[in-house]
């Protein structure tokens, strides 16, 4: 490189600050956003708080590769906190397991089950229980339900999920359902 | 609101900006604080008294919104002559039944007039609506009072009605109350120049007459000056001209009176005339993504979709009976038969009919309090046996952690959804208890479920924001591996167990066999489809066209709607809450971004932004308003309000539901059309807020004998031991003040940042704040370690010790406060102790939340012991301090 062009020197010469021509290389050059790259964008939500920043998700070979603010939304304007811009890496990071694990009574180890067969497992244990402890009356007073089975959480999941869920324990007969709302 | 809510707090800036004045609030000096313009800190639990500071500051001075008080509120509105108030009674209101820990509400009513509450415990006058007859029905007619009589059920041949409204009362049912009552055409009686003795607003002056701002210096340790300087800024930016706004996060919520704590905010905006209008309001900032979705569209356990009460168990009740019960004569919720009929048709379809009363009798019962706590306890007693737990981390994100673990190692099977192995999904392996020996793996025979969950990137859906706002986000790319949406989970889940029970003839299989249950699946792993169940939630008529309004909504089975405040998002067909016209190219409402329940409207009970006549207070605060040539209301936000009923109407005798809603009558699923000062109906500890001493509290109550709120739920159990009263000998034991916070950089419980390396390097590990006197006082090292400890548990922490929770001085006395994030567990990328370790047990009697924002313990310097020997210096904390399974558990207490 000529030594005129060195970058301490081009910083003197023309970019004070040393963020424009004085950083650049010939790599740099070439560098191109992801979000530039992106094959489409997807308009997403933020699923941390309640607050329900505009999220732009960028796909690239059908993987999220890049998850920024939605300038066009008129809750947020473009913006997310830290934990909503930690975003890609929440769907994307290497701590999200991909396997159903499953816990034996008394044993001491996960092992991994194919989800077709863990979901036989969980509806024939609700059938069982629901057998079980099935109470038509209480008190002398229809009641027509089980209190051997409870559900917790709801708030972190989208209301046509919150939906099935009451309806499906509704028609089930359990009633302790419960969410963060009552935390 | 800056640490918890960032983005949303640029609004605050923005108001700022224009000359807002900003007035901060907070036991602990946090970002917020940095940025206010008078920031007030308090000592943890006493808001009530600070706020009714306020309220009393308000009516002394005359500084009320008169015409707004007069026009929209109880204020005028006369309460029945058995009324007695915590002036007359020390503490205590009228109708205290201490044996069965509860308050019978009958005196508490308006005169001559049951009016039920719009929310809350809705059903409360049911036996008097209901019940009476029944039981009188049962006991061959003898004599008793008459259905709609104020008259109490405590006597001993109504004992059996006393114990339905307890048992009601308990389940926390929220809902209206019943059609046979005050009949419309007799309007509730009012003095609108509010001298009545007996009406709503002079109850209101006498009750808080004792909130003086010494009183307040003494109870929240704000100095006089200071306060009055808060009330004279919020009287000044309320009126015509100008609105306040009060913003909370949900740590309100979270005290043994902690719906009284938004009661009083509520009190203050209506006599400020901030209720209905732009800028004004109490906002609640909620943690979760879709935390107001899947309260409207419950999964919760005493409502059902739009705030529709979870029927209670009553004897021989049908749907008429339900409704006479929990439905309004007046207001929107006079057509909760419309509501109820087009919710059993989403979910029943054509097996829901005329004749077999739309299959209401398919929905289970309640029998008294099935909330989240008392259900763990079931789990700790055997009786709750399977237990999912769906994106939620309750092995240290719920009070007293240590029972939520005992409830799941009883369990016979445990399902856990979520991303990563959070603590509720690996306790049985890795949990305090097995470190402590209390457990032993071997021995727990629970079997556990893990199943990933999908991310809001894979899959559809639509998350409802703090302000009602839904929000729609598309799917981005498929989840991998194993992963699945709930909405997978759930429907597969239903349709194995409907195939397994196919072809059973027992009448319990009915409800799940009838349900509508065929939803079409896409993809290769068969996904359903999000949009076909939004639709279901909007509704349909006999068409199968999607309807628009939930006034379009039928009770003889013509339509069906999955949840009535939703009816609209799918209007014409169109998800609507996938809009998404540029914030830009709208005004400042942007009416055409998301879709707000209901019908899109943005600010709720917007009518009282006009005066009784239909004109803006001001045109500075315009909002909605009655255009005389147009007849109709008209303005900025969607009316919320029928659109054609001029401000002069003035119902006919014998109009019922929404008709006999007045011109004036801006609060609109009131059944008496007005903002409640006075709540007549839907609490279970009083109709006005009243100072109580939180659960565990270094101080007397200094307003009242009575220490702590009478009917505040406690569980006696040997890991949920109560600390003693301030006056008792083992009190000192326990000499601070501790709450909990949230930071910017996590989550909740964790779950969804603690595995993530950026947020974990932005906060590393648990830690407490401590003033430096308090580190002083304790030879606490900044950086080092600290042991905190309470009769439930003990945990360490990092301490750091810094002048943003000072200690409160007043009268010679000093309290120190530590501050204690509440974000970690044992697991992740960044760990850390449980705060939640150290909490009681002990609920609200109203929402059942647990009171976790003000409490006592101590702090040490140094780790905590290891093994076993954590118990071991638990129990040398409760013996020492002579805690007993009675130990703060007492109704009348103080006395």
């Amino acid at each position: 490189m000529n030594p005129v062009e060195w970058p301490v020197l081009r910083q003197l010469r023309h970019d004070r600050l040393g963020r424009g021509a004085a950083v650049k290389s010939s790599r740099s050059m070439t560098l191109r956003p992801r979000t530039a790259q992106a094959d489409k964008v997807i308009k997403s939500i933020c699923p941390y708080c309640a607050v329900g920043c505009g999220q732009n998700v960028y796909v690239k070979d059908e993987k999220v590769v890049q998850i920024e603010g939605d300038p066009d939304s008129p809750v947020s304007r473009g913006r997310l906190c830290p934990k909503g811009s930690a975003s890609l890496q929440l769907t994307t990071g290497s701590s999200r397991r991909y396997e159903v694990l499953y816990r034996a009574p008394h044993a001491t180890q996960w092992e991994v089950l194919d989800l077709e067969t863990a979901m036989e497992m969980v509806a024939d244990r609700v059938i069982e229980t629901r057998r079980r402890t099935w109470e038509w009356e209480t008190d002398g007073k229809r009641v027509r339900r089980t209190l051997g089975i409870a559900s917790l959480g709801g708030a972190t999941l989208d209301n046509e999920e919150n939906y099935l869920m009451k309806k499906l324990y509704t028609a089930l007969g359990v009633v302790q359902v419960e969410n963060q709302a009552r935390i | 609101m800056a640490e918890c809510h960032p983005v949303g707090f640029q609004w605050v800036m923005e108001a700022k900006a224009r000359g807002a004045t900003l007035v901060h609030v907070d036991p602990r000096f946090t970002r917020t604080s940095a940025l206010a313009d008078i920031y007030v800190p308090l000592r943890a639990g006493t808001d009530i008294a600070f706020l009714g500071g306020i309220v009393n500051y308000v009516i002394e001075h005359d500084r009320y919104f008169r015409d707004y008080v007069v026009a929209y509120t109880n204020g005028p509105t006369i309460v029945g002559e058995g009324f007695e108030d915590t002036e007359d009674l020390d503490g205590v209101f009228s109708g205290l039944e201490p044996e069965e820990r509860c308050y019978d509400p009958a005196s508490w009513e308006y005169e001559e007039h049951h009016v039920p509450a719009s929310a809350g415990e809705r059903e409360q006058q049911w036996d008097e609506r209901v019940g009476d007859e029944e039981v009188r029905n049962r006991d061959g007619g003898r004599s008793g009072k008459a259905a709609g009589s104020a008259g109490s059920a405590s006597g001993g041949e109504d004992a059996e009605l006393a114990a339905i409204r307890r048992a009601v009362n308990r389940s926390g049912r929220a809902h209206s109350y019943g059609s046979g009552g005050a009949p419309v055409d007799q309007q509730v009686e009012r003095d609108e120049t509010m001298q009545h003795p007996r009406c709503v607003f002079q109850i209101l002056k006498r009750h808080f007459s004792r909130y003086t701002p010494e009183v307040v210096e003494e109870i929240c340790g704000v100095p006089k000056e200071q306060f009055i300087k808060v009330c004279e800024t919020l009287c000044d930016s309320s009126g015509r001209d100008r609105t306040s706004a009060f913003v909370y996060a949900v740590g309100w919520t979270q005290h043994s009176v902690g719906v009284q704590y938004i009661r009083t905010a509520a009190i203050l905006q209506l006599l400020l005339g901030n209720v209905g209008r732009p800028g004004g309001g109490i906002l609640a900032l909620r943690g979760h993504a879709s935390i107001q979705g899947s309260t409207d569209i419950p999964t919760l356990y005493n409502l059902l979709p739009g705030y529709i009460p979870m029927p209670h168990a009553h004897r021989d009740e049908n749907l008429d009976a339900f409704v006479e019960g929990a439905a309004a004569d007046k207001g929107f919720w006079g057509e909760m038969r419309s509501y109820t009929v087009s919710l059993l048709k989403a979910w029943w379809g054509d097996h829901a009919r005329p004749e077999n009363d739309f299959c209401f009798d398919y929905l289970p019962r309640l029998t008294g309090d099935h909330s989240t706590y008392p259900t763990v306890l079931a789990q700790i007693e055997g009786k709750c046996k399977g237990y999912f737990v769906v994106g939620e981390n309750p092995a240290v994100g719920s009070a007293n952690a240590k029972m939520q673990r005992l409830g799941m190692a009883n369990l016979d099977w445990l399902v856990v959804r979520d991303f990563s192995a959070i603590e509720s999904a690996t306790w049985w392996k890795d949990g305090p208890e097995i470190a402590t020996g209390e457990l032993r793996t071997e021995d727990i025979a629970t079997e556990v479920f893990f199943f990933p969950a999908a991310a809001h990137t894979e899959k559809n859906g639509s998350f409802t924001n703090t302000q009602r706002m839904l929000q729609w986000h598309h799917q981005a790319v498929e989840p991998g591996g194993a992963a699945r949406s709930e909405l997978h989970f759930y429907y597969h889940l239903g349709r194995i167990i409907r195939e397994k029970l196919a072809g059973s003839t027992e009448e319990m299989d009915r409800p799940i066999l009838d349900l509508r249950w065929d939803y079409p699946t896409e993809g290769a792993i068969a996904e359903p489809s999000a949009e076909a169940v939004l639709a279901e939630v909007n509704g349909w008529n006999a068409s199968g066209i999607a309807l628009s309004s939930y006034t379009t909504l039928k009770d003889d089975g013509s339509t069906a709607c999955g949840c009535w405040i939703y009816c609209g998002c799918y209007t014409d067909g169109v998800n609507q809450t996938a809009r998404r016209k540029p914030g830009s190219e709208q005004d400042w409402v942007a009416k055409e971004w998301g879709w707000a329940w209901p019908a899109n409207r943005r600010i709720l009970y917007n009518r009282a932004s006009a005066d009784r006549a239909g004109k803006p207070w001001s045109e500075r605060k315009a909002l909605v308003w009655w255009d005389a040539e147009q007849a109709k209301w008209v303005g900025h936000d969607v009316p919320d309000f029928e659109v054609t009923k001029s401000p002069s109407y003035v119902p006919p005798v014998g109009a019922r539901a929404a008709a006999a809603l007045a011109g004036d009558d801006a609060f609109i699923m009131q059944a008496d059309g007005k903002g409640w000062l006075y709540a007549p109906a839907g609490l279970n500890d009083g109709p006005l807020p009243t100072h109580y001493e939180p659960q565990d509290s270094p101080f007397p109550n200094l307003l009242y004998k009575q220490q702590r709120n009478p009917v505040r739920q406690v569980y006696s159990h040997r890991h949920n031991r109560y600390h003693p009263d301030p006056s008792a000998p083992g009190a000192g034991v326990f000499p601070y003040v501790l709450t909990t916070f949230r930071l910017t950089e996590h989550h909740t419980a964790g779950g969804m940042s603690r595995w993530l390396p950026y947020l974990s390097e932005l906060q590393p590990e648990m830690f407490c704040e401590v003033s430096p006197e308090l580190a002083a006082q304790r030879s606490l090292e900044h950086g080092g370690w600290a042991t905190i400890v309470t009769a439930r548990g003990a945990i360490e922490a990092r301490v750091l010790v810094t002048d943003r929770i000072g200690p409160l001085r007043f009268d010679g006395r000093t309290v120190h406060q530590i501050g204690l994030p509440w974000h970690w567990g044992p697991n992740g990328y960044s760990k850390g102790d449980a705060a939640n370790e150290l909490i009681a047990i002990s609920l609200d009697p109203n929402s059942h939340i647990q009171g976790d924002k003000a409490f006592t313990g101590d702090i040490r310097p140094g780790r905590r012991p290891r093994g076993g020997q954590v118990n071991a210096l638990v129990d040398d904390y409760i013996a020492r301090a002579g805690i007993t399974d009675q130990t703060g558990t007492e109704v009348t207490d103080g006395r």
